[in-house]
């Protein structure tokens, strides 16, 4: 059993200390003069959300794992960790996150990871980034530093605000610290492809989950299908038979290039979009490329149609449409909200940041 | 939180009638008992009335009115909460919701299913059923306990240590605003934008809207399940197998405890073929293919052994695993028969502190003289401490509660929290001051006021005030800064 407690010897621990009384000072200022903040990590990520102007506040320098029981499934760590360090540290204890998280870049931090709220591949069926948080320390607008939620698997005292902050992309509070849930790798995994088209695939994909299979990826570009499967040996192999004929692939890192936006597909100057779906909808009539992720509930599209028509069309099947990477982002990337929701959302900003410092138009351009 | 003044109540009530047909207006005193707690029975109040309406223009209708005349609003599902978070206002209303029992649709290719809040938990994997599909949480009241309420406190069962809580199942919440506003958090999709409304609605307590429908997650049945019963004969040994087996990298279906005084009701209860000279039992379900299990069943008894246990029984066939559990469900109310009263407590901590934890809950239980038998949900560091006591002796109530309050301080004071699936409601104000800061309660009440600028939802429940928390004098110590520096001290 490992653990890392951070003592008070312990020197990074001293100097994460040091990097957080600045942080504290840095906020207090901006707050009092009512500067915006830019708060960034490994800046992986600059590419997703508004484009906003401020002052830049790195966490980078609040780094370390504060605490890792690979027995209570849960590891806490500073938010400028990088994310190819914990799962470092996961892997040696044979652990690993079950969101399998994006990168997007060798800096990426666990405090952009979570505020950003990417999950990848293994998503529908090992939860989201917001599914494994389980407590968060975080500074506030004020310049408070601030604890909720905790280490331990159920806790329902006061409001989830760990998992509120979750995909806030910084504008509530800045991350401090996450104790996040882990999950044992399992001891196997295989990989199955077989030639077909996304009409096909998406039935398939949907039917497959319907049963008890293990699951743990399913991802169709429009040329061929693949399924990762992951549990205990005999059990695959039941799934295998149970699926019917498909080749098994190569692994040679597809899913990684799935999940860090490598794969051919993503090599492409025309917009990227996001589309979120109930997974069993049939392919959406829009013009462009599509990479099905998620089982169907997760789709990637490259196209040159316009937002208007992106988001109409994915909300005429109860789904949504983000503007990832790329195109016009002066205007909003993310859709519009409800009237009635555009309102809670104020005023929750109001809240949390009455002056509207951090992060003021990374996800919405009034919060 | 608001201060609301006085209503003139047949006026009110009066206005009620007006908007709601008559028998969904209740306000003879007689009727009004039904609703005066919910199952944590040591704490009555009888509200101003009790609607109950069957439609949503018809909450709309009602929650309007409140807030025009500043009347509180309790929500209430089957009134099975165990922290008194449906206990009614005194003047105010309670706000019924168990009329919407509809099961609106099932969407099998997408593997969800959308309901009413007074739709039973049990209700939604029946339904189900046909497509091989189910419900994962399912918390032991599921037979009366409703959707809205499991929702609205984040509610817990024995399948969460793989299958998630409430909170990992419910894909989006429809609710209402005090003012009568029907906005809706999530959707059919796996996420949604903007702030996650789902998560902090989840767990509310009926402080933040009114659930008007969910939609929840359905999960394909596992092809197949298996029990496995073993005895320890000391309490430590068993707390320590459950770490072992998380250790392991085995994440079971179910893995829950019960200790000897459980052990012993529950089996002149059910009959579940229990040990009755076991110190401590666990019982260990995994699911998936035959051949899988089958090779996790070996490897758990062997871990299980190996930290000591004296017997490992493996269910022979689906009887005997249905029996097992039984017994484990059952083990509430057989508990309920060995007392008069029985107070339950719900600490979560650490896994690797349950040896520690239960020998000190022991040691608590002798000195207050009060019996505490211990049935909980092991895999997940999740107690549940029943302490037995006689309501009718003088004092012994005050003696449960002060028991109760130090087990859970002990959770905190080793990494954990004051409650793992029951709530706050009106029981664990105090404890929440121990668990947070000043800063941080009002961090929440800032969150409420977003929600409920009135605090006409389920006021005084949940979150303490600063100053409710210096008349309990029991502080959070930050830094051994002590808070609400601006309140006297007593
Ligand atoms: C024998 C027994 C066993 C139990 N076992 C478990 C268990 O294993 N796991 C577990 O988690 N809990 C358990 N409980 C506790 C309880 O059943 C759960 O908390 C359940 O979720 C409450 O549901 P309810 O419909 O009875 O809600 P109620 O008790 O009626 O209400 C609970 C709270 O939810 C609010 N509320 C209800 N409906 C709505 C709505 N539509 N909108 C907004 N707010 C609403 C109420 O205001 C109140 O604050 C158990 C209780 C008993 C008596």
């Amino acid at each position: 059993m490992s653990t890392h407690p951070a003592t008070e010897s312990d020197v990074p621990g001293q100097a994460a200390e040091h990097a957080l009384v600045e942080m504290v000072e840095r906020v207090r200022q901006a707050h009092d003069a009512g500067t915006v903040l830019r708060i960034l990590g490994g800046d992986t990520k600059a590419f997703f959300g508004g484009d906003i102007e401020g002052s830049r506040l790195s966490i980078g320098g609040y780094h370390g794992v504060v605490s890792y029981e690979p027995t209570e499934l849960v590891v806490t760590a500073r938010a400028g960790t990088r994310m190819s360090d914990l799962e470092a540290l996961l892997a040696e204890q044979g652990q690993m996150f079950g969101f399998e998280p994006p990168h997007f870049g060798t800096d990426a931090t666990l405090g952009g990871t979570v505020s950003a709220g990417l999950s990848g591949p293994r998503r529908p069926y090992g939860g989201s980034v917001r599914d494994a948080v389980l407590g968060v320390r975080c500074l506030t607008a004020a310049g408070e530093v601030l604890r909720f939620g905790g280490q331990v698997m159920k806790n329902v005292a006061g409001f989830d605000l760990s998992r509120l902050l979750c995909g806030a992309f910084g504008t509530l509070a800045i991350l401090l610290e996450v104790s996040i849930k882990v999950l044992p790798r399992p001891s196997s995994e295989i990989t199955l492809t077989g030639a077909m088209g996304i009409d096909q695939a998406i039935p398939l994909m949907n039917r497959w989950a319907r049963g008890p299979l293990p699951l743990s990826g399913a991802v169709c570009d429009g040329q061929a299908l693949w399924v990762r499967l992951s549990g205990e040996r005999r059990a695959l192999e039941q799934a295998r038979a149970a699926m019917g004929a498909l080749d098994q692939a190569p692994e040679a890192g597809f899913w990684e290039a799935v999940r860090e936006h490598r794969l051919p597909f993503f090599r492409d100057d025309r917009p990227l979009w996001r589309i979120s779906l109930p997974p069993a909808t049939p392919a959406l009539a829009l013009p462009g490329d599509w990479l099905i992720d998620w089982g169907g509930a997760q789709r990637w599209l490259k196209t040159d149609a316009g937002a208007e028509e992106v988001r109409r069309s994915a909300a005429e099947q109860r789904g949504y449409a983000v503007l990832f990477r790329g195109g016009d982002r002066r205007g909003e990337v993310f859709p519009p909200l409800p009237d009635g929701l555009r309102v809670l959302h104020a005023r929750l900003k109001d809240a949390f940041d009455p002056r509207r410092i951090l992060n003021r138009g990374r996800m919405y351009g009034d919060l | 939180m608001l201060a609301t003044a006085a209503v003139d109540t047949p006026c009110f009530i009066a206005a009620l009638r007006r908007v709601l047909p008559a028998e969904a207006v209740i306000a003879e005193v007689e009727a009004l008992r039904v609703y005066e707690c919910d199952a944590l029975s040591a704490y009555r109040e009888l509200p101003m009335a009790v609607v109950v309406p069957g439609r949503v223009e018809e909450v709309q209708a009602v929650l309007r009115l409140c807030r025009a005349h500043g009347v509180p609003v309790v929500a209430r599902g089957a009134g099975t909460g165990l922290s008194g978070g449906a206990l009614p206002h005194c003047r105010g209303i309670v706000l019924g919701l168990a009329r919407f029992n509809r099961i609106l649709s099932i969407d099998a290719d997408n593997r969800t299913a959308t309901v009413e809040p007074g739709v039973r938990n049990l209700a939604v994997s029946e339904a189900a059923a046909r497509y091989g599909l189910y419900y994962a949480p399912d918390p032991s009241s599921q037979i009366a306990c409703t959707v809205g309420g499991n929702v609205a406190e984040n509610a817990g069962g024995v399948h969460c240590l793989k299958y998630g809580l409430t909170v990992h199942n419910v894909l989006s919440v429809t609710f209402l605003t005090l003012d009568g506003e029907l906005c809706e958090t999530g959707g059919p999709t796996l996420d949604a934008p903007g702030y996650d409304l789902l998560a902090l609605l989840t767990g509310s307590e009926g402080l933040l809207g009114i659930i008007t429908s969910i939609t929840v997650k359905l999960l394909p049945r596992p092809a197949g399940t298996q029990v496995l019963l073993a005895a320890f004969e000391r309490v430590e040994d068993a707390g320590r197998g459950v770490a072992a087996v998380i250790a392991a990298g085995i994440i079971p279906a179910g893995l829950e405890m019960m200790d000897a005084l459980a052990i012993r009701a529950a089996e002149d209860y059910a009959h579940a073929g229990y040990p009755l000279d076991a110190a401590a039992i666990l019982l260990c379900e995994l699911d998936g293919y035959p051949e899988e299990i089958a090779e996790q069943l070996d490897r758990v008894q062997g871990i299980l052994r190996a930290q000591g246990a004296v017997a490992v029984r493996v269910a022979k066939d689906e009887a005997e695993r249905r029996l097992f559990w039984a017994g484990r469900k059952a083990a509430f109310p057989a508990v309920g028969r060995i007392a008069p009263d029985y107070y339950c407590m719900d600490g979560t901590i650490p896994r690797r502190e349950l040896a520690r934890v239960l020998a000190e809950i022991a040691a608590l239980s002798k000195k207050h003289g009060l019996r505490v038998a211990n049935v909980f949900h092991a895999g997940d560091g999740n107690l549940h401490p029943l302490i037995l006591y006689d309501a009718n002796r003088p004092d012994e109530l005050q003696r449960a509660e002060a028991l109760g309050s130090e087990i859970l301080e002990l959770c905190v004071a080793v990494g954990g929290t004051i409650t793992g699936e029951h709530g706050v409601g009106v029981e664990k104000l105090k404890e929440m001051c121990v668990q947070f800061s000043a800063a941080e309660l009002s961090l929440f009440h800032a969150v409420k006021r977003a929600f409920d600028p009135e605090g006409l939802l389920n006021p005084g429940k949940a979150i303490p005030t600063p100053r409710r928390c210096a008349e309990f004098g029991r502080m959070h110590v930050h830094r051994g800064a002590l808070p609400f520096p601006e309140l006297e001290r007593f």
